[in-house]
């Protein structure tokens, strides 16, 4: 496993005549300058907390209404109640239930980040935004004192009743990958919802705080690293090879009769 | 390795000044410098190198590290030229050494013998602008091979009952298969179509003292940190500083060029990064600025010998604008296919590369290729299927588990030339410098968006040949959106309907070259950069001729 991580050949790119065994092979120069490829320590991290995790959740879950953040925590643009609401949400959002959610993954700590960085034109819709999540909890439930003391069901009415135009939206492609969210015109929710997903799903190896020990891409499958080698699948790894389509539709006939 | 470049003064009377670095000014400037010209370059963006590109989405999704910025450069969009442009974003497109070339996909196609000629053989089309190339296949066919030798690219000759004739393989063998090409090309040749591996300018082999493709998956968007994808600045921007003839200038905004009361272009004005304004002086201009920069350069730039834009006696400069058509079908599969590995693309087909308009009711033509090129983030905010909650564990369970099993089919097609689809200039925006902003003007031909939903059909039959669990096509709209910027100011034998000759050459000014997408006369089937380089190195070719006949003076 860790050979993924750590076995990248180095080779003096003058010097390297290619045979056909490694063909293949990795070919990186001037190394030392590329941190990026040697993410053992992220890779390390994700691991040790899924092995971990359940033991970690559970002392998660039990502690869920207790804040978890350092009684020192210096943040970038929340205050500390802030920070808590701005927590509970996100955790709805995508919850810690039973593996890693955005609690783990610090998204409050990217989100934080984010607000004094390229999020900086959001400051006035979370500041603005979150007394407004806060009565609709006390429309909902008078009786509950803030979002974050609110238990999971309630939490997740009071988003239901945020999200009723969502719910139906129509999935688009994000734009050749040029997603913008257009947040002016867009509820805090909205916002929300695409910060907590990408402090869960950014590349641990930033500077923004997000997706803590790699939690999130552990979650999707995204195994930790930058370079990687084929076979990456079992479909490609038993694949015979490109043929013209006359040998291979009598080959696929013979397959079939088997 | 640290190259010392020549150090022009903007006094020096250059032999050419490019405006821009990306797939035409790279070519031109290393294909002009290495014949002995001296050459400026001015890039609009900084100068970026391998080490400065990352995988941080937000930092090059977000705050556009490789691209135009909407903050500082805005757009404003209308879809015809009656109504109000409103601000909008419109385009995106490279702004930094190597313009688009850092973060395209690398899709290789070349244009086929129709794309050049297709107007003689159907006939006019009501609403379109349609017309051939002055040129032909065969005469861009060696320029063709030179890209694929020249930048690197990656692929099988012959593989495709549909290409066009070649004077050479391609120099390295077609990178490794994903499991979506294989899972692509298995429901395809059910279905009879005839897959074939993708061709790709991204290196399979060591070459030239760059790497192989490591697998990264961040391709689409992202600069590549080994030098595997066959960008400008990876392939061509050396070489053309190793000349000792070439000088690239980043963080030059080029606004106007300059006219002597001869009618030639003297030089190129720009703001250097502090906005002080240089005008730096050459014997012949080239744009390569892409199909919006390039002719919003010549609208910036008229006079009152120009009037109307400088180069512009046609009206054409900015119109005719043609995005591709594009749709985009997605499956889920049983299996884990890990598609995030490697590259975007492994398979294509062209077996619909020429519809027969009798039978299918409308003008187009296209490929489909397999990929998945949505990083996490992205994958995460919009690549789950219709109807998947947007929140809470039935989200999270989805995201889990459908990233690595999920895949799209991507239909690349025709876009017809539309004399009011264009770039101008907004006249009331205006950019951080205080020009005015692009303005898009765009409405798809009907044939385009009929086109868009055919491919995208086609996109779900292979799907269900492939047997995947879920499927869905992203929603097909009017675009308001491009990155294929083609055919602003396009090639032409006659003056009164085209801005440049076949030499690049505008028709109005003996010394000033257009070379990028905005030469284009028709779309292709999608994958434009392959024939911009193209044309680039055969401009190269021109315009060294012309030179040497003492023609640009």
């Amino acid at each position: 496993m860790l050979y993924r991580f750590f076995c990248i050949d180095v080779l003096a790119r003058k010097n390297y005549s290619p045979k056909k065994k490694d063909r293949q092979t990795l070919l990186i120069t001037e190394l030392d300058r590329r941190k990026f490829l040697c993410r053992g320590i992220a890779a390390l991290g994700a691991t040790w907390t899924a092995a971990h995790w359940p033991s970690v959740v559970a002392a998660a879950e039990h502690a869920h209404h207790i804040a978890l953040f350092p009684e020192d925590q210096k943040w970038e643009f929340f205050t500390p109640a802030e920070a808590k609401e701005v927590e509970a949400l996100a955790s709805c959002i995508i919850p810690s239930d039973g593996t890693p959610g955005a609690r783990e993954a610090g998204v409050v700590y990217f989100i934080d980040r984010a607000l004094v960085t390229f999020a900086i034109d959001d400051q006035k819709k979370y500041r603005e935004g979150l007394p407004e999540i806060q009565e609709r909890l006390h429309e909902l439930f008078p009786e509950v004192a803030s979002f974050s003391a609110a238990t999971s069901e309630q939490q997740e009415a009071v988003l239901a009743s945020i999200d009723e135009a969502g719910a139906k939206s129509v999935p688009r492609r994000p734009r050749g990958n040029f997603n913008r969210p257009n947040s002016a015109a867009q509820p805090l929710f909205e916002v929300l919802r695409v910060h907590t997903i990408a402090g869960f799903l950014i590349d641990p190896e930033t500077d923004r705080k997000g997706n803590r020990g790699g939690v999130g891409w552990a979650l999707i499958g995204r195994e930790p690293g930058h370079s990687f080698q084929p076979p990456f699948s079992a479909i490609d790894r038993d694949y015979p090879g490109w043929h013209p389509v006359t040998s291979v539709t009598a080959a696929t006939k013979d397959a079939d009769k088997k | 390795m640290k190259i010392d470049q020549p150090k022009y003064k903007t006094s020096d009377v250059v032999d050419f000044v490019i405006v821009g670095s990306g797939a035409a000014g790279g070519v031109l400037a290393k294909e002009l410098s290495t014949n002995g010209f001296s050459v400026v370059v001015l890039e609009q963006g900084p100068y970026l190198h391998e080490k400065d590109f990352s995988h941080d989405e937000i930092k090059v999704l977000q705050e556009d590290q490789l691209t135009n910025h909407p903050k500082l450069q805005p757009n404003t969009f209308r879809k015809t030229p009656q109504d109000k442009a409103r601000p909008q974003r419109a385009l995106v497109y490279g702004r930094a050494v190597g313009g688009t070339s850092n973060h395209f996909t690398a899709n290789f196609w070349r244009f086929h013998e129709i794309d050049f000629k297709e107007r003689s053989k159907i006939g006019p089309i009501a609403g379109s602008t349609f017309t051939d190339w002055p040129i032909s296949y065969a005469d861009l066919e060696p320029y063709y091979t030179k890209v694929e030798w020249g930048v690197g690219v990656s692929g099988l000759a012959g593989a495709s009952p549909f290409d066009p004739p070649r004077s050479k393989p391609y120099p390295m063998p077609p990178l490794p298969v994903k499991s979506n090409g294989v899972i692509f090309e298995r429901a395809a040749r059910k279905l009879g179509w005839n897959p074939f591996p993708a061709p790709m300018a991204i290196l399979s082999q060591p070459r030239a003292g760059r790497s192989a493709c490591i697998n990264c998956g961040f391709c689409l968007a992202f600069g590549c940190e080994v030098g595997a994808k066959s960008s400008s600045l990876a392939s061509m921007i050396p070489l053309a500083e190793r000349s000792g003839k070439c000088e690239i200038r980043p963080n030059s905004y080029v606004h106007k060029i300059e006219i002597d009361e001869r009618g030639r272009a003297t030089g190129a004005v720009y703001f250097d990064e502090q906005k002080n304004v240089h005008l730096q002086r050459a014997k012949a201009v080239i744009l390569s600025a892409n199909g919006a920069e390039t002719p919003r350069l010549l609208l910036l730039s008229a006079s009152s010998k120009f009037p109307n834009g400088l180069a512009n006696s046609s009206g054409y400069v900015g119109k005719n604008l043609m995005f591709n058509t594009g749709a985009v079908s997605v499956g889920v599969f049983e299996e884990q296919t890990n598609d995030y590995k490697g590259y975007a693309v492994s398979r294509i087909l062209h077996d619909f590369y020429e519809l027969d308009a009798q039978k299918v009711g409308f003008y187009g033509g296209g490929g489909l290729d397999a990929r998945f090129d949505l990083t996490p983030i992205g994958f995460g905010i919009g690549g789950l299927p219709p109807g998947t909650p947007r929140w809470g564990k039935d989200f999270k369970a989805a995201l889990a588990h459908n990233w690595t099993r999920t895949f799209e089919i991507f239909g690349h097609g025709t876009s017809l030339p539309v004399e009011n689809n264009s770039f101008s200039v907004d006249p009331d925006v205006k950019d951080a410098w205080g020009l005015p902003a692009l303005r898009l003007t765009y409405k798809d031909h009907p044939d385009d968006l009929k086109l868009a939903h055919w491919l995208a059909a086609r996109s779900m039959e292979l799907l269900d040949a492939a047997n995947a669990k879920q499927k869905w096509t992203f929603p097909i709209d009017e675009q308001q959106f491009g990155v294929h910027l083609l055919g602003t100011c396009r090639m032409g034998d006659d003056p009164k309907t085209s801005v440049i000759n076949p030499d690049h050459q505008t028709h109005d000014v003996k010394n000033l070259f257009l070379c990028d997408g905005s030469s284009l006369v028709t779309s292709g089937r999608g994958q434009p950069t392959m024939t911009i380089m193209a044309l680039a190195f055969r401009a190269a070719d021109r315009i060294m001729a012309l030179a040497k006949r003492g023609d640009l003076a």
